[in-house]
C-alpha cells in the first residue's frame, strides 16, 4: 500500500517538476541549500575502509556535479561516530534539528546505521548507508527513509561460501566474532554451506576485538576441516589471517575463506599472507576502464586506491544529487522515490536498482587475491573471477521481512 | 589418545606453549610498568603507546633507513627510551610532587596524542613487518607446529626479564635506584645524582616497552592502535602481581598467558575477561597483589 502511495506521489511530483519552470522548482528546495551530513568512523577500526577517504569521495561527487543543485548550493558536514550508536544517533538528531541536514551519508558500523536510520525515520529525513554489512538494515530494520548501497552480508555469504563449496570445500570450521554482526554472518554462511551439500564441523566464537588468534588457529588446524571461514571483520580478520599464515595453515592443506574483506585489509596484510583468498566484493578499482579512470582521480587526491565503500559513497551521492535535480525538490520522500525510479549504471554499479525495501541491488563479483608473482604493483591485488548478477546476489524480496514489501 | 578435561593432550600442550609466548609479552610489558611504578611511583599510561612506538620505529626504520631486525632490536629501545627520558625530564618531573593521578592523566593524554598523530598519518589498517629470514618456518614439537619466531620471542622476552630483574635486585646500580626512591634526600647527601637516576629509570622502562614492540612487529600488524588494547590487560597483570613487584610482574605475566590460553579452548567467549576475573579475586582475597609487600 505504502509503495503504491509512494509511486503516486512520485509521479505527481515528477509531473509537477517537469511542468513548472526551474524557478518554481527552486522554491521547493528547503531553505535554499542542500546539506549533506557525512557520518563515519574517522579514527577507529573501520577508518580506512570509509573514513576520511569516503568524505573525499563525497566531495568529489559534489564538485563533479557542479557544487549546486537547482541553484541551491551544496554543503557538507562531517562527524566521527567513533563506532558508537549513541554518538551517531545524537549527532544525526542535532544535524536534522539544528542544521537542517537533508541527507546523511557514509554510515559504517551496522549498530550505528541501525540507530541512525531510526532517528532519520522519526524526523522524516533521508539516509544512504554505504559502509555497513548487516543485511538486517533493509530486512527487519528497513524504513521508508533510508537506502542501503554497496553490499551486505547476504551476497558475502552467498557469493564466497557457495563458490568455495562448489570448488570442493565442503567441510567448514567457523571463526566468528562474538557479537550481532558475526552471528548473523555465521548464520548466513551456515545456511549456504548446508544448502550446497557442505557441513560445518566446528565453530569458535571469539571476543571482539581479539589480538592473538594463535590458539584459535591451532584449534582450526586440529579440526581437520578443509575450509576455515572467518565471520569477522577489520582488525580481527587481519589478525586471524596473519596468524594463519605464520602457523602454515594453508601449507598444511586447509584454505581460508574471508567473508568480509576490504581492499585496505588485503593491502595491509600483503599478498604473501592473503594469496588465493576468495572473496566477494561490490566493486574493484581495476575492474574496467571506467573504474580505473575514477580511481586514478581519487588516488591523486587521497594517495590510496579506493575501497568499494568509498567508490559507493561517490556513486550514491551522485545518484542522490541527480534525483534532487530531476525531482526539483529535496523532500526526502520524493527524492527517495525518484532515486528508486532511475536504474544506476555508472563506474561503480552495474544493473543497479533501488528496491522498495531500500536495498540497492547491483552486480557483485567473486574475486581471488593474486599471488605475489601475479601482482604487478602495490595495489594490483584482486583478480575478478566471475560476476554474480544483481538478482541472484541479494536476498530475494520473497524472503523479505521488511514491512515495506508486500508478501 | 590421552585426554585432559575432554581435550586431547596435544591440543592442551599446544595451548600451554602458546600461552607462554603470549605470557612472555605480558611479562615484558608489565615488567616495564612495574619498574616505573615501583621506583618512580608513576602510573605510566603511555606504556601501550610506547610499545606501539617501538613497533612503528622498527617498521619505519626498515622502510626508510634499511635498518634490519637485529639492529632495530638494539637501536629502537635506545631511541624510544631517549624519547621517554625527555618526557620525564621536561613533563613528568614537573608534577612529581603531586598526587599519582596527575601522572596518570598526563601519560594518558600523551598516549592519546601519540596515537592520534600516527592515525592521522598512517591510518589504522596497519602494515606488515616481515619475519626475519632466520626465523622463517617452524619447529615440529610433536604435539604442535610452533613458528620459529614465536619460540624466539619466548626466549628473548624471558632473557630480557631476567636481565632486568638481575640489574635491579642484584647490582650496585640497582641498589642505588632502590635506595634513591626509598630516601632520596639521604642518597643525595651521599653524592648520588638522584634526579638523573630517575630519568634513566623511566627511560629504561620505556625502552622495555619499545623492545616488546620490536618483538611484536613481525607477529601482529603494526598499527597505531596496537598498544591501547594490550595496555589494560597488562595493568591487570601488574595489579595481580602486586604494583611495583619485579618478580611478581614476570611470574604473573607468564601464568596469565597460560590461563588465557586455556580459556581459549574451554570457553573462548570468556578469554578476554578471564584475566579481569582473576584480578577481582586477587583484589578481594589479597589486595596488595600476589607478590606485593604489605604496606
Amino acid at each position: 500500500m505504502t509503495f503504491i502511495k509512494k509511486t503516486l506521489t512520485t509521479s505527481i511530483a515528477l509531473a509537477a517538476a517537469s511542468t513548472f519552470a526551474v524557478s518554481a522548482a527552486q522554491a521547493q528546495m528547503s531553505d535554499d541549500e542542500v546539506r549533506i551530513g557525512y557520518l563515519a568512523d574517522m579514527s577507529g577500526t573501520y577508518r580506512d575502509l570509509a573514513g576520511p577517504g569516503g568524505l573525499e569521495a563525497m566531495q568529489m561527487a559534489i564538485e563533479d556535479f557542479g557544487g549546486s543543485v537547482n541553484g541551491a548550493p551544496i554543503e557538507v558536514l562531517s562527524a566521527d561516530d567513533r563506532n558508537s550508536a549513541d554518538v551517531g544517533a545524537n549527532t544525526v538528531r542535532a544535524w536534522i534539528d539544528r542544521d537542517n541536514v537533508d541527507m546523511i551519508g557514509g554510515l559504517v558500523a551496522s549498530s550505528v546505521s541501525i540507530a541512525v536510520t531510526k532517528v532519520v525515520e522519526e524526523n522524516d529525513g533521508l539516509a544512504i548507508v554505504s559502509g555497513s554489512a548487516a543485511s538486517s538494515i533493509t530486512n527487519e530494520h528497513c524504513t521508508p527513509n533510508h537506502i542501503h548501497y554497496v553490499y551486505d552480508t547476504y551476497p558475502l555469504a552467498n557469493g564466497t561460501a557457495k563458490a568455495v563449496v562448489e570448488q570442493g570445500g565442503d567441510t567448514w570450521f567457523m571463526l566468528t566474532a562474538d557479537y550481532a554482526f558475526g552471528h548473523a554472518l555465521e548464520g548466513d554462511v551456515t545456511k549456504v554451506v548446508e544448502e550446497n551439500g557442505g557441513e560445518i564441523v566446528g565453530t569458535i566464537r571469539h571476543p571482539f576485538p581479539t589480538n592473538d588468534f594463535s590458539s584459535y588457529i591451532l584449534q582450526a588446524q586440529g579440526s581437520g576441516a578443509k575450509i576455515v571461514g572467518l565471520a569477522n571483520a577489520g582488525s580481527d580478520t587481519v589478525n586471524a589471517i596473519t596468524t594463519a599464515s605464520q602457523f602454515g595453515l594453508t601449507q598444511s592443506g586447509q584454505q581460508l575463506a574471508g567473508l568480509l574483506i576490504f581492499l585496505n585489509d588485503v593491502h595491509a596484510l600483503g599478498l604473501q599472507a592473503t594469496q588465493n583468498l576468495l572473496l566477494t566484493t561490490g566493486w574493484y578499482w581495476d575492474m574496467d576502464d571506467q573504474a580505473r579512470e575514477w580511481s586514478d582521480r581519487y588516488f591523486d587526491r587521497v594517495g590510496a586506491r579506493p575501497t568499494m565503500v568509498q567508490a559507493g559513497i561517490y556513486s550514491s551521492t551522485m545518484h542522490y544529487l541527480k534525483a534532487v535535480d530531476a525531482a526539483g525538490t529535496d523532500d526526502p520522500e520524493v527524492v527517495r522515490a525518484q532515486m528508486a525510479e532511475e536504474p544506476i549504471n555508472d563506474f561503480f554499479a552495474r544493473n543497479g536498482q533501488i528496491r522498495e525495501d531500500g536495498r540497492m541491488i547491483h552486480d557483485m563479483y567473486l574475486a581471488q587475491v593474486k599471488t605475489p608473482e601475479e601482482s604487478t604493483g602495490e595495489w594490483d591485488l584482486y583478480e575478478i573471477l566471475s560476476t554474480i548478477p544483481a538478482e541472484e546476489a541479494y536476498r530475494p524480496l520473497s524472503e523479505s521481512q521488511c514491512d515495506l514489501v508486500q508478501n | 589418545m590421552t585426554m585432559i578435561f575432554g581435550v586431547p593432550l596435544a591440543v592442551f600442550m599446544g595451548q600451554i606453549t602458546l600461552g607462554l609466548v603470549n605470557g612472555a609479552f605480558y611479562a615484558l610489558l608489565s615488567l616495564g610498568l612495574a619498574v616505573i611504578f615501583g621506583l618512580l611511583k608513576i602510573i605510566n599510561f603511555a606504556h601501550g603507546a610506547q610499545y606501539m612506538l617501538g613497533a612503528f620505529a622498527a617498521l619505519l626504520g626498515l622502510e626508510y633507513l634499511g635498518i634490519n631486525y637485529w639492529l632495530a632490536l638494539l637501536l629502537v629501545p635506545l631511541v624510544v627510551g631517549a624519547f621517554g627520558m625527555v618526557l620525564e625530564r621536561y613533563l613528568l618531573r614537573r608534577i612529581a610532587h603531586l598526587d599519582h593521578l596527575y601522572g596518570l592523566l598526563l601519560t594518558f593524554g600523551l598516549a592519546l596524542i601519540l596515537e592520534g598523530t600516527l592515525v592521522n598519518f598512517f591510518g589504522v589498517s596497519g602494515a606488515r613487518y616481515p619475519t626475519p629470514e632466520v626465523f622463517q618456518g617452524g619447529l615440529n614439537l610433536g604435539f604442535m607446529f610452533l613458528p620459529t619466531y614465536r619460540a624466539w620471542v619466548l626466549v628473548a622476552a624471558l632473557a630480557m626479564c631476567l636481565f632486568t630483574w638481575f640489574m635491579i635486585e642484584r647490582t650496585r646500580l640497582g641498589a642505588y635506584l632502590r635506595a634513591g626512591t626509598e630516601n632520596s634526600q639521604l642518597m643525595q647527601a651521599f653524592g648520588v645524582n638522584v634526579p638523573l637516576l630517575i630519568t634513566l629509570t623511566y627511560g629504561f622502562g620505556v625502552a622495555l616497552a619499545a623492545f616488546a614492540g620490536v618483538l611484536a612487529a613481525p607477529l601482529y600488524p603494526v598499527s597505531p592502535t596496537m598498544g591501547s588494547s594490550l595496555l589494560i590487560v597488562v595493568f591487570a597483570v601488574v595489579v595481580i602481581g602486586g604494583m611495583g613487584s619485579i618478580l611478581g610482574a614476570i611470574i604473573t605475566g607468564l601464568s596469565m598467558g597460560i590461563i588465557e590460553g586455556l580459556t581459549k579452548v574451554y570457553y573462548p567467549e570468556a578469554s578476554n575477561t578471564v584475566i579481569f576475573l582473576v584480578m577481582i579475586l586477587v583484589l578481594l582475597l589479597r589486595p596488595v597483589g600476589l607478590f606485593g609487600k604489605e604496606a
